[in-house]
């Protein structure tokens, strides 16, 4: 039991007697307690000083460089990539020329081709005219070339048949204006 | 055993003391000064030897000084504006100055320069110091508009004024107690809970479960310190580039 009452007497003295003593920071008697800091102010100074122009400057140094070897390699990437997209560009340019004239070049044998063919079915119309002209004159001279025979064979003919029916000659106006009407009756056309 | 009440001494490890034998007494060179010299140190050798491989892919020193260098330019440069990167310097020293002065006073047997008022007074006096002559530099009698708000009624502004002014300067107090407190509070704790741990274990009552108890605070309040050791040193770096805001762009 009286140990416990010790330990509580500890526990509450506690706070008193740090109180009591006094605290070490607040003694302005002792002379320690104004020269740390003056001492402070001296340590303190050279410290920024040393950091403001030698330490700092350093690390500040350190990042620079990084940030231009960074901003370096960006640059060469950008380079790189402007360059990539120049050649890419080019080659697109250069395709589309490419596919440009080669549809020239087809489009202008095609139409040269059609220029032959049209020419060339020009002709070959115009002599199959002359030849179907031609043709058909020679067809029409023919015609009447038979039919100029005809005429003479059927006037012939009918002569000699009427000679041979009636025993005498007919006249021979007479049976040339018949053969010419029962010629022009059926002459087509 | 009531002797014990006063066994814990809880403030003696702020106590100043001379460094350096006779020649660190001669000129008062204390304990704290010397932690103020290795912080000085830390930060430049971290710095002049993480930029030293200069390597486009940094390797983890230089990927920590690096990290450290853009967190505060950021910060600057965030809080303040294009104009902050002239502060870039100042707010870099303030802030791992005492972002390392407050780790290595973690440390066993290492002195805590931040836990004294002092110190932190000097600090947050240079930062109010500087934060006005930037203002009255950049605006001139401009300056004095800041304490005057606008959109209030003219009847007011007695009244109103004053309190400005007021929590202007008030700004020094809580700047440099907020620290001060902090770092204070903290190694107390850590003390008084380390005494527990021996007191109550000498005591051996309940199989020296309350010393157990006591470590275990002890454990996570060293956890709890880390944490308040860099949390202070981001206020105290935030709220200098807030000032320096408020004294470039008044408002």
């Amino acid at each position: 039991m009286r140990r416990i009452a010790v330990v509580a007497l500890v526990l509450l003295a506690l706070p008193a007697a740090a109180m009591a003593e006094g605290m070490p920071q607040l003694d302005f008697k002792n002379p320690l307690t104004i020269s740390q800091v003056v001492w402070l102010a001296i340590i303190f100074a050279i410290l920024y000083q040393m950091l403001a122009h030698w330490a700092l400057p350093q690390v500040a140094a350190v990042l620079e460089a990084r940030a231009v070897a960074i901003g370096r390699d960006l640059d060469a990437a950008h380079q790189a990539k402007a360059e990539s997209d120049a050649a890419v560009a080019n080659l697109t340019a250069a395709t589309q020329q490419a596919q440009a004239a080669a549809q020239a070049e087809i489009a202008s044998a095609v139409a040269a081709a059609k220029e032959i063919a049209a020419t060339q079915s020009v002709a070959l119309h115009a002599r199959l005219d002359a030849q179907l002209a031609e043709a058909e004159q020679r067809i029409d001279a023919a015609r009447v070339a038979a039919m100029g025979a005809l005429r003479q064979v059927a006037t012939e003919t009918a002569t000699v048949m009427v000679t041979r029916l009636t025993g005498r000659a007919a006249a021979a106006g007479t049976v040339e204006a018949a053969v010419d009407d029962a010629l022009a009756a059926r002459s087509p056309g | 055993m009531a002797a014990e009440g006063h066994a814990i001494d809880a403030l003696g490890q702020f106590q100043l003391h001379t460094v350096g034998s006779f020649i660190g007494a001669s000129v008062n060179f204390t304990q704290a000064n010397l932690m103020m010299v290795l912080s000085a140190g830390v930060i430049l050798a971290l710095l002049h030897y993480g930029a030293r491989p200069r390597a486009v892919v940094p390797g983890r020193l230089q990927a920590l000084a690096e990290l450290s260098y853009n967190f505060i330019h950021d910060m600057c440069t965030d809080q303040v504006g294009e104009e902050g990167r002239k502060f870039f310097p100042l707010v870099f020293t303030l802030f791992f100055f005492i972002l390392i002065g407050n780790l290595i006073g973690v440390w066993p047997y290492a002195f805590t320069f931040t836990s004294h008022i002092a110190t932190t007074f000097a600090l947050a006096l240079l930062v109010m110091v500087i934060t006005t002559v930037v203002a009255l530099r950049l605006h001139g009698w401009k300056f004095f508009s800041y304490f005057v708000p606008s959109g209030v009624p003219k009847l007011l502004l007695p009244l109103l004024v004053p309190i400005e002014i007021l929590s202007y300067l008030s700004r020094l107090v809580s700047l440099s107690v907020r620290l001060f407190a902090n770092m204070m509070a903290g190694h107390v704790m850590l003390e008084v809970f380390g005494a527990f741990i021996v007191m109550l274990g000498a005591a051996g009552m309940l199989f020296w479960a309350p010393a157990v108890v006591s470590l275990a605070v002890d454990v996570a309040l060293i956890g709890f310190e880390f944490l308040v050791a860099v949390l202070q040193a981001y206020v105290f770096a935030v709220l200098t580039c807030i000032y320096l805001h408020d004294a470039v762009h008044l408002h």
